[in-house]
């Protein structure tokens, strides 16, 4: 259960926001959630759909939070006010994927993954890439408690071990396993076209798929029976 | 229920394949599909949708031609567009087409406005993916205008503007039914309660109670700006045949390789059967079985989202036109009185 860190600040109020939101209320997290507007337009959306957060305008919830997230699709990055960000643990849950950004020619280069680019844009903020790879329509269903057979693996990605190790707090109280990878730049594991994008397995399975791509061995086979 | 209970039948122009699993050409999948909803409305569909895209294996871009076929040739059955990608096209172009339909099929014609998932219309016709959201406010907005009437005054950004515009052919009785289909996002349900639109919830994966909400959502919205209650209805893919061994065997290879084909375009990992199994089952989003577990499947998510409306998305390309037609005649003549006499 949350315990150092637990005042959560999603910035994104569509697909993947109010999921991680409601996770995150489960666990005993406080929630404060914004989009790009007023927080007025977020209240019915937080009072039917992810009641006990709080609609707040961005810099606001990015403020007192212990951990951002960036929950917005990867072109609206590029425009947003980082500002607020300044000084913030902030979770990269952000793909780059052409098919619904466009081609986005900052992230159209294979040297480096998508959350090392946000992290320049952040230079002043500690960045975390993790929640990004499962489906928001299964995060919830997938979800379940510590030691549970069939809990699922989220990867975590980062340069700094502290915000690692709080970030792998916070996704184990969201109801998943954390494979730790070694840097940002392993983040690339997570992205689209890596061996875990879109299915959500088991530890063992997680770690075999990440294992046999790094070995350059993984055929896309789409045998795996997630056990 | 405060809407009549409905159900539709969606494709995408999936393309066939024949007895001997050969591809039937683009052009002899199309006149199946018309083959399809005339089928549909001899055993009593409500409503036969065409949904947008321009790729090999769903050949079906100009989908309201196909439904004026037809109209031509059925009296009874709803038609229209599952969704059409309005943010690629021109909605004063897409209002004339379906407002011809609405003249050739007597009044028959509804809309589902939306982007599915299909996006090579962006590149095809010169638009920026980045610019969706910007695109498909303003022309949503547009197209709500001219359901109005003429003459049509409106200006943006994103195509030239009208002043006192006629635009023609003028519907006979008032707007056509209109609905904006939506995934999981809970900022497109206010916009469709903003608008005036019926919501469509495209539920293709996971499980479909987690769409509750978005249903009240709706409602709560429109009160809020003034607005009466509009249906609700929901979309799923699926496949009927006798039994749900039948109806697994026959779905499941066609549903892989076409998912290997959009997980390859899109980055996805490929799907694992436990995760596909678990979709056709009793919490899955999938309708795949025998006419009494789709039965019993749609009415427990009606129920559960308060729904008035199920449209099957039906078809996966490789499935025969056969396997289609027995899918159609099953839906229409047991599923449907089923799910009705389990709501009743």
């Amino acid at each position: 259960m949350a315990s150092t860190s637990s005042r959560l600040g999603i910035l994104g109020a569509g697909h993947v926001g109010p999921v991680i939101a409601r996770l995150a209320l489960r666990a005993g997290w406080s929630v404060a959630i914004a989009n790009s507007g007023d927080p007025a337009d977020l209240e019915l959306i937080t009072q039917l759909v992810v009641p006990g957060a709080e609609p707040r305008w961005a810099a606001d919830a990015a403020r007192d939070a212990d951990v951002v997230v960036l929950a917005i699709p990867l072109h609206r990055f590029l425009t947003m006010d980082t500002g607020p960000l300044a000084g913030k643990l902030v979770v990269d849950a952000m793909n780059y994927w052409p098919s619904s950004d466009g081609v986005l020619d900052v992230f159209d280069h294979d040297a480096a993954g998508s959350s090392e680019v946000v992290a320049q844009g952040l230079h002043d903020s500690t960045v975390v890439k993790t929640l990004n790879h499962i489906g928001y329509h299964e995060l919830e269903e997938l979800s379940r408690p510590a030691g549970s057979p069939d809990r699922r693996a989220v990867g975590v990605a980062a340069d700094d071990e502290r915000a690692a190790d709080t970030v792998a707090t916070l996704v184990d109280d969201l109801g998943f396993d954390v494979v730790r990878l070694g840097n940002l730049r392993s983040g690339q594991l997570l992205q689209p076209g890596g061996p875990v994008f879109g299915v959500a397995v088991r530890r063992a399975e997680f770690e075999a798929r990440i294992e046999a791509w790094s070995a350059g061995s993984l055929v896309r086979s789409g045998s795996g029976d997630g056990a | 229920m405060a809407f009549p209970l409905e159900f539709g039948l969606n494709t995408f122009g999936d393309l066939n394949h024949d007895a001997n699993d050969r591809p039937e050409s683009q052009a002899q999948t199309i006149r199946n599909v018309v083959e399809q909803g005339v089928h549909a409305d001899a055993v009593g569909v409500d409503f036969f949708g065409i949904g947008e895209h321009h790729t090999d294996y769903f050949p079906m871009p100009a989908g309201d031609v196909a439904l004026a076929a037809i109209a031509a040739r059925t009296q009874r059955i709803h038609v229209g567009s599952s969704v059409i990608v309005l943010s690629s096209d021109d909605p004063v172009r897409v209002f004339q087409r379906y407002s011809t339909l609405n003249a050739i099929s007597n009044g028959r014609v509804e809309v589902i406005l939306g982007r599915g998932s299909s996006i090579e219309s962006f590149p095809l016709f010169g638009y920026d993916l980045a610019d969706y959201d910007e695109l498909f406010e303003e022309k949503t907005a547009l197209f709500a205008e001219l359901l109005k009437g003429s003459p049509v005054t409106w200006q943006g950004e994103t195509r030239a503007p009208l002043r006192d515009q006629n635009v023609v052919p003028h519907l006979e009785s008032g707007p056509f039914p209109t609905w904006i289909g939506v995934g999981g996002n809970p900022q497109s349900v206010v916009r469709a309660a903003r608008l005036g639109f019926s919501l469509a919830l495209a539920i293709i994966g996971g499980p479909p109670s987690r769409f509750a909400p978005f249903s009240k959502l709706f409602l709560a919205a429109l009160e809020k700006f003034g607005r009466a209650p509009l249906p609700v209805a929901m979309h799923a893919p699926g496949h009927v045949a006798p039994t749900d061994a039948q109806a697994r065997a026959e779905f499941w290879p066609r549903w892989k390789d076409t998912i290997a084909l959009i997980s390859e375009e899109r980055g996805f990992a490929i799907p694992t059967e436990e995760s596909f199994d678990w979709e056709i089952g009793p919490r899955g989003a999938l309708c795949v079985g025998s006419p009494e577990s789709v039965a019993q499947k749609i009415a427990t998510n009606l129920r559960v989202l308060g729904a008035n409306r199920f449209d099957l998305k039906y078809g996966m390309p490789g499935l025969t036109h056969e396997q289609l037609m027995r899918n159609i005649e099953l839906y229409g003549t047991q599923v449907i009185p089923r799910v009705r006499e389990l709501l009743a």
